[in-house]
């Protein structure tokens, strides 16, 4: 065995000793060397069909709700809040249903997170009233002393930036979320719209996202569109643009079966 | 400075600065009320003050002696300088925020401070700003001795080192404004990104081209190292950070990737972040400094080959062991972790050769504080990547992960391997390259060595502690089978171990400060007149092929 190494070691430090005589030839060997793990790991992710699942009720980020999203990653609030709930029994049991890949289908980043300095909010949406968010946000201490929270009162008084959203809108088109051509012409309309339930915005809202959509004030205020109107609305609809992970848990999926294949 | 340009390369690079200029101005004016408005009026009177500075003496001598026979020093200086400011400023960032998650209103008013903001500015500052500019300033001094020649260019090391400085820059002040991408370690946006990719490539080529006019057959490993930092990090870089701006005049952009495949490409990046920011160039590092300083040869040539090509080789595939049990497939998890076990191997066999080869000099690393930074830099990398094998298998991570575990091995490296790594070999270069006989002072060497060393023990044993108990109570259940511990009942448990924390974090913060204020008496001191023998030569006795002035 030994015998058998050594007859292969040889000419392998030969061939290095040589090796590193050639800038070029380091470099290629480094390229190939450190491409082959990345490649074999990333490239099929995009190509088998199992990776994402099939959801055919998920609907798409409305304006306001993807606003909502710009200013989440905005605030970096990833770095404390993990959006993915693990298949392990405890955590199913503290936030909900296992997160499902199709779930994040159209983040653009995904925000999975890393750290959970706060508790994971794949699961949020629907969890607390629209009341609770804002004066949470506006003041996280004095809803929950012991929260470590920064606080986000500027949100209230800041207007939304709505007339970008058509841009913004076209660029996550470009990189595969697909919007239709009316939902980005109407882009501001519909955001400003879904935070203002008896305007006449309201009704567009409904047409190009679906009579489920959650149209009303968020931030509690009648009048103009705030940037906490966009954060809540995004903040409520965490866990609720598909109903795929509800459904595979009635369905009899329990984190260990879903593992084991 | 300048004055080692001659006048067509003073003349180069103010037009090289107008243009920048441009560019500022052109940012400045389509990004107006955008931050990306901001960062042009940065990039303007940067360029601005620099055709100042080049301006200024543009009439001045040219220089008379033949430059190829001196190595070019200059930008190392400003390198280390520029290190030791980041490291200041992003240590000082990073304890203020562990401070804040103790108490929470300590910060100012204004968006900016909030901790989603705040830490990004740490973590880059940390590791692009600190450690960024230490691996280019060491990386030219190492490549240029291990070649015995000179940096080919002049003004292609500026470009590199004012350049970088200039992401790093746009960077975190961004995050202060609310621009990024929200992608860990990746968090600048797109146009930031773009202009690192041409530093970057401006710094391969003028890596390869020194190494091209190399006086020594072979290719010392630490170069090696060197260029798998830089060769690696590009395709990394590149790759994940590929988005479509909103638009060209405003920083917001969006990440081509999305859901399971972003997942996986931000940590394919954000792990080989680590492997060939924070462990590669390091490595570089360590295979030139600690040698040099113990004066002892490497320790065994296979087990650096060894430990090389399993570095690079193994360490790309373990980025999603940071993804266990979520929605990223299965058979993926499983490579993660099966190689980030496997990289147990490489590893220790690069802190095995380091370790071994202080064997004989035992008695340095005993009264040598700068030998000791490098010692026990080695211990810590051993340590760490343990601890990361470790934590890469399935079951430990479904404790360790989402915890302050996570935070406490991160630093164990960064604080431990990375940074005592970078303060040893700039202790050790800073005399070298400022023709010094020693720093200034050996007795604040020392107290930034215990000092480093209490502060990184102290923060890991506390987050540690913290991540294994928060980790336990979010899985504990009652005997009725209900969880037993609320998320705020976490929370509170970790107050103290934040508290430990700041503490530890202030103790390497001050050590920080004392090496920076020690460096600077250095550069203030009085040279030495005795002659070194460190100029390119083409003989291997190292004496040079004339007399130099110097």
């Amino acid at each position: 065995m030994i015998g058998w190494l050594k007859k292969l070691y040889y000419p392998i430090q030969a061939g290095h000793y040589r090796l590193e005589k050639h800038s070029i030839g380091l470099t290629i060997g480094i390229i190939c060397a450190a491409m082959i793990g990345g490649f074999v790991e990333i490239a099929p992710l995009f190509t088998i069909d199992e990776t994402v699942e099939d959801a055919p009720d998920m609907r798409l980020y409305t304006p306001l709700e993807q606003a909502g999203r710009d200013i989440y990653v905005r605030e970096g609030c990833y770095a404390c809040h993990s959006q993915m709930i693990r298949t392990l029994a405890d955590e199913v049991d503290r936030y909900g249903p296992y997160s499902l890949a199709v779930e994040s289908k159209y983040d653009h980043p995904m925000l999975w997170g890393s750290k959970r300095t706060g508790p994971d909010l794949a699961r949020l949406g629907g969890k607390y009233s629209d009341d609770w968010h804002v004066a949470h946000l506006i003041d996280p201490r004095a809803v929950v002393p012991e929260s470590v929270m920064p606080h986000y009162a500027f949100l209230a008084d800041a207007p939304l930036d709505t007339a970008s959203l058509p841009a913004r809108l076209t660029a996550l088109r470009r990189v595969g979320v697909p919007y239709s051509d009316a939902m980005i012409a109407n882009a501001d309309r519909d955001a400003a719209g879904q935070a203002q339930p008896d305007s006449d915005g309201a009704d567009g809202v409904f047409d190009r996202y679906g009579d489920a959509t959650q149209v009303r004030r968020f931030d509690g205020k009648a009048g103009r569109v705030t940037e906490m109107d966009a954060l809540v609305a995004y903040l409520q609809i965490l866990g609720k643009l598909t109903d795929a992970a509800h459904q595979m848990e009635t369905a009899g999926m329990t984190p260990e079966t879903e593992a084991a294949q | 400075m300048i004055t080692r340009f001659t006048i067509a390369e003073r003349q180069a690079s103010l037009v090289l600065l107008l243009l920048m200029t441009l560019a500022g101005l052109a940012m400045a004016a389509a990004g107006a009320g955008d931050a990306m408005g901001v960062h042009g009026f940065i990039v303007l009177f940067a360029s601005l003050g620099l055709i100042f500075v080049v301006g200024g003496a543009l009439y001045d001598p040219a220089p008379t002696e033949d430059r190829s026979r001196a190595y070019y020093d200059d930008p190392i200086k400003v390198g280390i300088v520029l290190a030791m400011i980041w490291a200041v400023i992003a240590m000082g960032v990073g304890d203020w925020v562990a401070w804040m998650l103790a108490f929470p209103d300590l910060r100012f008013d204004g968006a900016w401070s909030g901790f989603g903001r705040m830490r990004p500015v740490h973590t880059t500052g940390i590791i692009f700003g600190f450690g960024g500019n230490a691996l280019i300033a060491t990386s030219f001094h190492v490549m240029q001795r291990t070649c015995r020649a000179r940096l080919a260019g002049q003004i292609a090391p500026w470009f590199v080192i004012l350049g970088y400085n200039l992401f790093v820059v746009m960077a975190v002040t961004g995050y202060m404004m609310g621009v990024t991408q929200s992608k860990e370690y990746a968090e600048a946006e797109w146009y930031a990104d773009i202009w690192l990719v041409i530093v970057w490539v401006v710094y391969f080529v003028l890596y390869l081209r020194t190494l091209a006019r190399r006086n020594e057959p072979h290719i010392y490993v630490a170069n090696w190292y060197y260029m798998a930092f830089i060769l690696v990090v590009a395709v990394l870089h590149i790759v994940n950070n590929l988005a479509v701006p909103a638009s060209f005049t405003a920083a917001k952009s969006y990440s081509l990737f999305s859901g399971v495949q972003d997942a996986m490409t931000q940590w394919w990046y954000g792990h080989n972040a680590v492997a060939f920011f924070l462990t590669s160039g390091f490595l570089g590092m360590l295979y030139y400094y600690l040698p040099k300083r113990a004066n002892r040869p490497i320790y065994s040539y296979r087990l650096s080959i060894l430990s090389f090509w399993g570095i690079t080789f193994f360490y790309i595939w373990v980025g999603s062991h940071h993804l266990h049990y979520t929605a990223l497939p299965h058979w993926v998890q499983t490579l993660g972790m099966t190689f980030s076990v496997m990289l147990l191997v490489p590893s220790w066999a690069s802190a095995g050769n380091a370790l071994m080869t202080l064997n004989g000099a035992w008695h340095k690393v005993r009264d040598d504080a700068t030998l000791r930074f490098m010692f026990v830099a080695a211990v810590f990398y051993g340590l760490s990547t343990f601890e990361g094998s470790f934590l890469a298998i399935r079951p430990v991570n479904s404790l360790s992960h989402y915890t302050d575990w996570t935070v406490a091995h991160v630093h164990a490296g960064a604080m431990g391997w990375v940074a005592l790594i970078t303060f040893g070999a700039i202790y050790a270069a800073v005399p070298m390259i400022w023709r010094r006989e020693t720093m200034y002072s050996w007795k604040m060497v020392e107290w930034h060595f215990w000092l480093a060393l209490a502060g990184t023990l102290i923060y890991v044993f506390a987050m540690w502690n913290s991540g294994i108990v928060q980790g336990l109570m979010w899985r504990t259940y009652t005997e009725g089978g209900t969880l037993r511990y609320s998320f705020l009942d976490t929370m509170i448990a970790m107050h103290p171990y934040y508290i430990a924390r700041g503490i530890g974090g202030l103790l390497f913060l001050a050590g920080a400060v004392i090496g920076f204020i020690n460096i600077w008496m250095t550069i203030r001191a009085v040279g030495s007149d005795s002659k070194v023998l460190d100029v390119p030569t083409e003989s291997e006795a190292g004496e040079p092929a004339v007399p130099v002035a110097e």
